[in-house]
């Protein structure tokens, strides 16, 4: 360097004598997927050491959730895991239905598990192909997320949004699936397995891919555990802990599905275990949608529970029926207080065990609300599991590991 | 032989005899309250145990109970038996002046984040954890938002110039 150039360039002291380089990852980067930061101390390209920040779009749901009826919790629970909105509506939706004691018709039901496990897909179809953009494969990104597009469109049909669904009321549904809705679902059971058995010809058995992401960023299980992982990644593990077995909700209980289970906990793992939970999700959804087609003349026309005073009514109703009118003011406004309790409930969501503690003190809105989000939770091995590895293994780990910022930071 | 809230309140009150109180089973899953200084001790003792084997941390936050003099503040731990399947409530109440817990990081890799999460929204300063400083909020802040002493903004308040934002 010569002697003028040097005047102008001011390096951080240290610098020069340091034998290894900090990268920033993040909070603003392709390869992070979302808002966090990786601050990475490199040796060449081997990463040596790495400091996680988080926060960068917390928006303190839990203290909101303090001042808001249960039914305006709803959107808050849409932008956690945004990827897979209509789990965290079902999943607080059912909190509240167990905390008031309301039982659900079998018919919405599964229903409901038609959403949620269309989510599932969802969600794992745009982890799994993000993970094959990482790592230089990008055609099967393309092939599934046209497919995403039609599961977007069966919410539509359902409820009119598409990314935060606000899907559901407590006690049901607001309306009652139309054909179309059907009809969509028939095209996407129909056409989405050809897909996936083509995106899977495409990744499975590829000698890069596997080279690729075997032995990067492995898991035994009893780290995992201890690290507080659930689903698919504790599944890649080799844990088979799923809520819809454990603690089934939702007529679960009714179905026949089994849970892949991985081995080592490497980023191939985790790409094999949620292949093959699409799968699960999509014969439980042809099982589902088979058990809805039994319902017939009234039965089949079942959307919610017969509570009315904590199922919103339907709007026509509220303009003309006085009951519907006074149980609508109600909810509305908040006027209906909720039983005393305590209560943690969860589910399944598509990145493991999404958890809702609730305490409520009988007043018009919880006393306290906690939300467990499992990417919060695994995040924090994310230091374990890239130490020592390449800082392009540290892309594809944080990818397949199914960081969605929102659920990081509530 | 499975499980049951009776048996692991029975082996509980055998190893801590009264110090554990307050057992109640609100929606199936037994509850109870620790003395603060215990709670290693009895996560400890429920992680090693052959018969309890609690050692999934599921949860781990804190509650602020203003009106409850002495012990306003309540760290809850869930903690779940995988191979049993059963799940279990502690709590541990502590003065919000002297909010010092044991934290739990030796024993769960996963209590780390939940501690400083506990940590930045409600000050339970938890001794022993390897990296107790604030992960959601900004570092600079110098209070604890989730206590209940700072309510969200009144939504009928009239003082406010709407103009500014857009509701004039």
């Amino acid at each position: 360097m010569g002697q003028g150039m040097s005047d102008h360039i001011l390096l951080p002291e240290g610098s020069i004598e340091k034998l290894t380089t900090t990268l920033n990852l993040g909070p603003t980067h392709p390869a992070t997927h979302g808002v966090f930061q990786n601050i990475l101390e490199l040796d060449g390209e081997r990463i040596l050491k790495s400091v996680s920040t988080v926060g960068y779009i917390h928006r303190a749901f839990e203290k909101l959730a303090e001042r808001r009826p249960l039914y305006q919790i709803t959107p808050l629970t849409d932008r956690l895991n945004y990827c897979s909105s209509p789990i965290n509506n079902m999943g607080w939706h059912i909190t509240c239905e167990r905390l008031l004691g309301v039982t659900l018709p079998k018919r919405v039901d599964y229903l409901r598990i038609i959403i949620m496990e269309l989510a599932r897909i969802a969600d794992h179809l745009i982890c799994n192909s993000i993970v094959g953009v990482d790592s230089g494969a990008f055609s099967g990104f393309l092939y599934l997320m046209q497919y995403r597009e039609l599961i977007y469109e069966i919410y539509e049909e359902v409820c009119g949004s598409r990314l935060t669904t606000n899907i559901g009321r407590i006690g049901g549904f607001e309306r009652n699936f139309t054909n179309t809705a059907f009809e969509k679902l028939e095209k996407f059971l129909a056409e989405y397995p050809v897909q996936l058995r083509e995106f899977e010809k495409l990744f499975n058995r590829n000698r890069i891919f596997m080279e690729r992401t075997i032995g990067c960023g492995p898991i035994s299980a009893e780290r995992a555990l201890n690290y507080g992982f659930t689903g698919p990644n504790l599944r890649a593990a080799g844990v088979d802990y799923d809520v819809r077995v454990h603690t089934p909700y939702s007529s679960y209980e009714d179905f026949e599905f089994t849970i892949p289970v991985g081995k080592t906990g490497d980023c191939y793992d985790r790409f094999l275990v949620r292949n093959d939970e699409m799968w699960q999700s999509i014969s439980l959804i042809q099982q589902a949608y088979n058990k809805v087609k039994e319902f017939k003349g009234t039965e089949a026309e079942v959307f919610h529970a017969d509570s009315p005073a904590y199922y919103l009514p339907e709007k026509k109703d509220v303009y003309t029926k006085m009951e519907a009118l006074i149980y609508h003011f109600k909810i509305i406004m908040g006027e209906t207080d909720i039983p005393v309790g305590e209560l943690y409930s969860s589910v399944e969501g598509a990145n493991g065990e999404l958890g809702f503690y609730l305490i409520s003190d009988g007043g018009r809105t919880p006393y306290r609300l906690h939300f467990r989000r499992p990417c919060f939770i695994y995040y924090q091995a994310f230091e374990e599991l890239v130490k020592g590895g390449m800082l392009s293994d540290a892309v594809i780990t944080m990818s397949s590991l199914n960081l969605i910022a929102g659920e990081l930071d509530a | 032989m499975s499980l049951t809230n009776e048996l692991i309140q029975q082996k509980l009150t055998d190893k801590f005899g009264e110090e554990l109180t307050d057992w109640v089973q609100p929606y199936g899953m037994l509850t109870f309250t620790a003395p603060k200084d215990l709670n290693l001790k009895i996560l400890q003792f429920l992680f090693d145990d052959p018969e309890l084997k609690f050692q999934f941390l599921t949860d781990l936050q804190a509650v602020h109970y203003p009106a409850n003099k002495g012990a306003e503040l309540a760290v809850v731990y869930h903690l779940h038996n995988l191979s049993d399947n059963i799940r279990l409530r502690l709590k541990v109440f502590t003065d919000i002046n002297t909010p010092d817990v044991f934290s739990a990081t030796a024993l769960y890799a996963s209590a780390n984040f939940m501690e400083r999460e506990t940590y930045d929204f409600f000050g339970v300063n938890f001794k022993g954890h390897p990296n107790l400083r604030r992960i959601l909020n900004v570092d600079e802040m110098d209070y604890f938002p989730m206590r209940k002493e700072f309510p969200l903004e009144d939504q009928t308040r009239i003082d406010k110039d709407d103009e500014m934002f857009g509701r004039g």
